[in-house]
């Protein structure tokens, strides 16, 4: 019993790390990034070529991709976003408009890394050495994302909550026309928060090349992962990515273990679907 | 009234004028081309991008682009008279999508006319196009298709031709292995199994199950997972807890891989470790962290075969990685036979089928590869990963394949 709960809280640290970044996107800049998931994939080569052209160790490597993940998200944000935050009269169009963009940058992200690294199976070995925990083995590649996630929420829920810096960012996200008027630059706001979610799918780009295999299409898997969670959570909520993250894969692993590997997919869309049911802005949303 | 309708017929007459002479044109070029042909246009339709893509460029994609640098770089393909046409490839992208791989396909044999369609990867894509193939009379090499009704397909399209066997004879040879072993008091009769939902992990399941129960084997557990699985930690404990001494997993390459390091952190080392497709990729060790010995899959190489270790080399050598160790070799083979037909026949296309079907080739299998009803026979079913190589096993050893060598021993 207690090793299921290790094993699953383990699990859940993944897609909570992968979808605190979507969420913050979402939330706070209000851009539906289905490109998302291929940032991940992009952090995970530019780790595997890191580690494997140059030795660089891939938790070293955090600090050169999260960094460019942030730089580059931001000049994302600066040229393919502004234009649309610009023209769109609401946030209806502007969600509308931002997912199809996106959509087009998924397939441009796609395209690049297919031509780069071809269509093949990557995979490496990094940490993955047995760490007790509670009595549960579980590897230390997987354990790592889930302090990662829990480090990383952390620390955004104390900056969102705890600094001035953080209630301009939920300004911008209660209240997008209103936050000019306290002189507040909406969209410098908007673009910090698409960065800071950049630099996070990169984060957990690298972390899940540790352990798991990729190639440059498996992008979409981890963005329908990430939307399910964003939405369990609540969008724009970040304590809301990491519980929803956890307990999907809490789920995921007592349905695999109790009842048949085969249906944790099942499960995890029926848990969706009531969770939606009950609470139709998800766990943290606001009502 | 009839001014305007005499117009309109004198009308369509000349456009009828046209469109005959434009067909007369293009008729006539097309016979100039045929008598003076300068090349051979060979097309295929493979998973470049999808889900499909990592499967391609490991086993076919690499092979179709050495065979066709090999042959253009030897001056080109010979035909009966002793002249050398060189190869000109039109390759698609199916984006592994069925209904792409099949329009392609039709492409490749109604508007670019080709003189030679390459099969696709994969079992469901290479049915998916072959009543298309059959159509229109190209013979088709299925290579890295495994399905147990390549009799039926051969009957029902004469001109299709199967190189990777069926889920019953990976089966069957791997129930031999352990029959033996548990004979030897090497195993107990557990066996753990678990498979992938999807085309490859339901057949071989489908005939692994009463092949280890007509052997005497208890399935201890027996489940299947979606395809979209990458956390192995919970199946693996359940597993472990079976107490059986053989665990196979019929898989794709990410849960393979995911597999490989979940025992390894989990400490499960089982004296038989079966895996499925991944494990006789030549990265396989690399991310298994080094020590592989002993885990098995399916294939395997003959390590004492010449031709063999000098196709791995050359392969190795111009598309810049090695070969995988179960499906590069059929397909490389069953390209040099395609080459040899040629020589002897021509390009007409139910000559080469025939030729293929009852001719004997020399290829990197051996000096007489030849199909027997459209199928190739010959080929390695377990595999085993025996100092640092994935070598073909059988209980006894022999006849191009050594003694399985178990239990496994511990990851190190």
């Amino acid at each position: 019993m207690l090793e299921h709960v290790v094993n699953g809280l383990v699990l859940g640290g993944t897609y909570a790390l992968v979808a605190m970044g979507l969420t913050i996107q979402y939330g706070i800049a209000r851009i539906m990034n289905l490109g998302f998931g291929d940032m991940i994939i992009a952090a995970c080569f530019a780790t595997y070529v890191l580690s494997t052209t140059l030795s660089i160790n891939p938790i070293v490597s955090l600090l050169i991709i999260v960094p460019a993940g942030y730089a580059v998200s931001d000049v994302i944000y600066r040229v393919l976003m502004k234009p649309l935050v610009d023209r769109a009269p609401d946030d209806g169009a502007l969600e509308v408009d931002s997912i199809l963009v996106t959509f087009g940058l998924l397939f441009v992200i796609q395209g690049v890394l297919l031509a780069i690294f071809g269509g093949g199976y990557t995979s490496y070995s990094f940490l993955n050495t047995p760490v007790n925990v509670l009595g549960t083995v579980v590897a230390g590649n997987r354990l790592l994302a889930l302090v990662l996630s829990l480090l990383i929420g952390g620390a955004l829920v104390v900056i969102l909550f705890r600094s001035r810096w953080g209630m301009i960012l939920r300004a911008v996200a209660l209240a997008p026309h209103s936050a000019p008027l306290f002189g507040i630059d909406t969209d410098r706001a908007a673009r910090t928060a698409f960065a800071i979610g950049g630099a996070m799918a990169a984060t957990g780009g690298v972390v899940v090349s540790m352990f798991q295999t990729f190639t440059a299409t498996a992008g979409v898997v981890f963005t329908m992962k990430a939307l399910i969670v964003v939405i369990l959570g609540g969008k724009g909520s970040v304590p809301g990515a990491i519980v929803a993250g956890l307990l999907l894969g809490l789920v995921e692993t007592f349905v695999a273990a109790y009842v048949d590997p085969g249906l944790t997919l099942a499960a995890v869309y029926t848990v969706f679907l009531v969770l939606l049911l009950v609470r139709p802005n998800g766990l943290f949303g606001k009502a | 009234m009839n001014k305007t309708l005499f117009e309109a017929a004198r009308l369509t007459r000349r456009q009828t004028a046209c469109a005959l002479a434009a067909l007369a044109i293009a008729v006539g070029a097309h016979g100039v081309a045929a008598q003076d042909r300068d090349k051979v246009t060979i097309g295929y339709a493979i998973s470049k991008s999808g889900p499909n893509a990592g499967g391609a460029d490991m086993t076919v994609t690499p092979n179709y682009e050495l065979w066709v640098q090999e042959v253009n770089a030897a001056g080109g393909l010979t035909l009966p008279d002793g002249s050398q046409l060189p190869i000109e490839v039109i390759a698609y992208d199916d984006r592994s999508s069925a209904e792409e791989v099949v329009r392609a396909v039709e492409r490749l044999a109604t508007q670019d006319e080709v003189d030679i369609i390459l099969p696709p990867w994969g079992t469901g894509f290479n049915l998916a196009v072959a009543p298309l193939m059959a159509k229109f009379g190209y013979p088709h090499l299925a290579g890295a298709a495994v399905t147990d009704k390549a009799s039926d397909f051969v009957e029902r399209w004469d001109t299709s031709f199967w190189f990777m066997g069926g889920s019953v004879d990976y089966v069957s040879a791997f129930t031999d292995i352990l029959v033996a072993e548990r004979e030897a008091g090497r195993i107990n009769d557990k066996i753990a199994m678990i498979s992938v939902a999807d085309g490859f992990g339901i057949d071989l399941v489908k005939a692994a199950r009463p092949s280890f129960e007509a052997a005497g084997f208890d399935i201890t557990y027996d489940k299947s997972f979606p395809p979209e699985t990458s956390d192995f930690a919970t199946i693996l404990n359940e597993a472990a807890n079976s107490e059986a001494d053989t665990f196979v997993a019929f898989t794709y390459p990410p849960h393979t891989f995911a597999l490989t390091k979940q025992a390894k952190v989990a400490s499960y080392s089982p004296p038989v470790f079966y895996l499925g497709v991944g494990a006789g990729f030549p990265v396989y060790p690399g991310i298994a962290g080094g020590s592989v010995e002993g885990v098995m899959s399916l294939g395997g190489i003959d390590p004492d075969n010449e031709l063999n270790s000098a196709y791995r080399a050359k392969h190795e050598e111009i598309v810049g990685r090695a070969p995988d160790y179960w499906g590069s070799v059929l397909i490389y083979a069953s390209l040099q036979m395609l080459e040899q037909t040629i020589e002897r026949v021509g390009l007409d296309k139910s000559a080469i089928a025939d030729e293929l079907s009852t001719g004997t080739f020399s290829t990197v299998l051996g000096e007489e590869t030849r199909l027997e009803n459209n199928q190739l026979r010959a080929i390695n079913w377990v595999g085993q990963w025996q100092d640092g190589q994935f070598v073909a096993v059988s209980a006894e050893g022999g006849g191009g394949t050594v003694a399985a060598e178990l239990p496994k021993p511990d990851w190190e």
